[in-house]
């Protein structure tokens, strides 16, 4: 049966093979800088020991160079980057808004608590 | 049926203007939000597990110092296995967002092959899960001690082999001046953490006295975890001291001087939390992993059936591959928080 309220998201994907091609070699590009990332951080982790004067440098890369790969994840293995902003912002915004808050407010908390420890002993 | 849905509830029921705000099918729009939520589950786990690790402050381990064993290799390489994992695992979203690829271009045989590398990839992570839960449960050999003065200590450093004990007092199964040399590691351990090692002669379970041949430790280094008496969190103690500090322990003949590995109750690498964060995020991980090589079977087997090529579009595929890269995601996380930082 032929209608035409339908309308067919699921192929707006499609595509022809040169198309293809471009797509394939920005896979492979991501999956280098990915593997880069965390070569940098494995080897930022084994020399650089804990509570060394540069680690609080060491620690903030760590969690720069984790959002950048999240971020590669996030918008181009699961296109999230190619889809309409509308989608883009309704998944993104909440959930971005929600954890820095929940991180400032359970960190903050743990360091207040974690002084109290020290100050008046368990 | 799963998928027909795309094809039977027409636009006006679906979506009251008749044209998605999001310019996408149903079913992708709720994978987006599944994902959201479950997003929502881990960033409170990982947040918690910040809590806890900023309230106990420099009690907590440090990654590169628990987790240093590398399969047939033993100790002493820190991080390099989890980073194994975690390429492991980019590798096989790799090979995922290429079978989607694949599937836009309704290349069917791409996306068998494709996807069969996913699963394996999947696979071996599951794998390499498994084997690094056993290395944390059954833990080093030297465990964590606490010292004369109430401090505990974890213990860095290479673990003379045990070459036998000579017994000196028979028991039920063995005679006096015999060398045992079966299960060593295991009795030693065992009599450590219940106190049956007094000033160098072991007890074993049938009542059998043996002295320990066991050849000298190197580099030994002691790392203080817990305050005590004499020591605070941070100290370190090497050479003489430390080896004279560590034997005076567990050869004392009391008990719970040393923990070896970890449980739900201890562990022998920080507070008691930290195990229980480990097996908790770690295992819901694994388990979200395992339960994606499934989904992707399944998937696989409808792709190889040819239900997707005659849909007209592979949009199954696209759905699982969100799933599966959002468990790569987690895991770039957990792999900061957890080993890293």
């Amino acid at each position: 049966m032929e209608r035409d309220d339908i309308i067919e998201y699921s192929l707006d994907a499609h595509h022809d093979e040169e198309h293809g091609k471009k797509i394939r070699s920005t896979i492979w590009k991501v999956t280098a800088i990915l593997t880069a990332i965390t070569i940098l951080e494995v080897m930022l982790g084994v020399y650089i020991k804990q509570g060394s004067g540069a680690w609080p440098f060491v620690k903030w890369s760590f969690i720069i160079l984790t959002l950048l790969k999240a971020a590669y994840i996030v918008l181009v293995f699961m296109h999230l980057g190619d889809e309409r902003k509308s989608l883009k912002y309704v998944i993104l915004v909440p959930y971005i808004l929600f954890m820095v808050y929940l991180i400032f407010i359970c960190l903050m908390e743990a360091l207040k608590i974690g002084n109290t420890w020290m100050t008046y002993g368990g | 049926m799963a998928g027909h849905a795309t094809k039977e509830i027409d636009a006006a029921t679906l979506w009251g203007g008749k044209v998605s705000p999001f310019s996408t099918s149903y079913g992708k729009l709720m994978m987006w939000f599944f994902l959201v939520s479950d997003a929502l589950t881990f960033g409170g786990l990982l947040v918690a597990y910040g809590f806890t690790r900023h309230d106990a402050q420099d009690a907590w381990p440090i990654g590169e110092e628990t987790f240093n064993s590398l399969p047939f290799l033993g100790h002493g390489y820190p991080l390099m296995y989890v980073a194994l994992m975690t390429f492991i695992l980019i590798v096989s979203s790799v090979t995922m967002v290429l079978a989607v690829e694949a599937g836009h271009r309704m290349d069917k045989r791409g996306v068998v092959k494709w996807m069969i590398a996913t699963i394996i990839g999947g696979f071996f992570f599951v794998g390499s899960q498994a084997w690094e839960w056993y290395h944390f449960i059954h833990g080093s050999e030297f465990g964590k001690v606490e010292l004369a003065d109430g401090s505990q200590a974890i213990v860095k450093g290479h673990f003379g082999e045990i070459e036998n004990f000579e017994v000196i007092e028979a028991g039920l199964h063995h005679k006096k001046g015999e060398k045992i040399t079966e299960d060593l590691m295991h009795e030693f351990q065992h009599a450590a953490s219940s106190g049956h090692i007094n000033g160098g002669i072991i007890t074993l379970h049938d009542g059998t006295k043996a002295m320990i041949n066991k050849k000298a430790d190197e580099h030994m280094a002691l790392i203080i975890k817990k305050d005590g008496k004499k020591y605070s969190v941070g100290d370190r103690i090497e050479g003489k001291d430390a080896e004279k500090m560590y034997y005076d322990a567990i050869y004392g003949g009391t008990e719970n001087r040393v923990i070896y590995g970890a449980n739900l109750e201890q562990n022998e690498y920080g507070p008691q939390q930290y195990g229980q964060f480990f097996f908790f995020i770690t295992g819901f991980h694994g388990f979200h992993v395992f339960s994606g090589v499934i989904i992707n079977i399944i998937i696989m087997i409808g792709v190889v059936m040819g239900i997707y090529h005659k849909r007209g579009h592979y949009e199954m595929v696209e759905k699982t591959g969100l799933y599966w890269h959002f468990v790569d995601l987690v895991w770039v996380f957990v792999f900061t928080f957890f080993y890293l930082v």
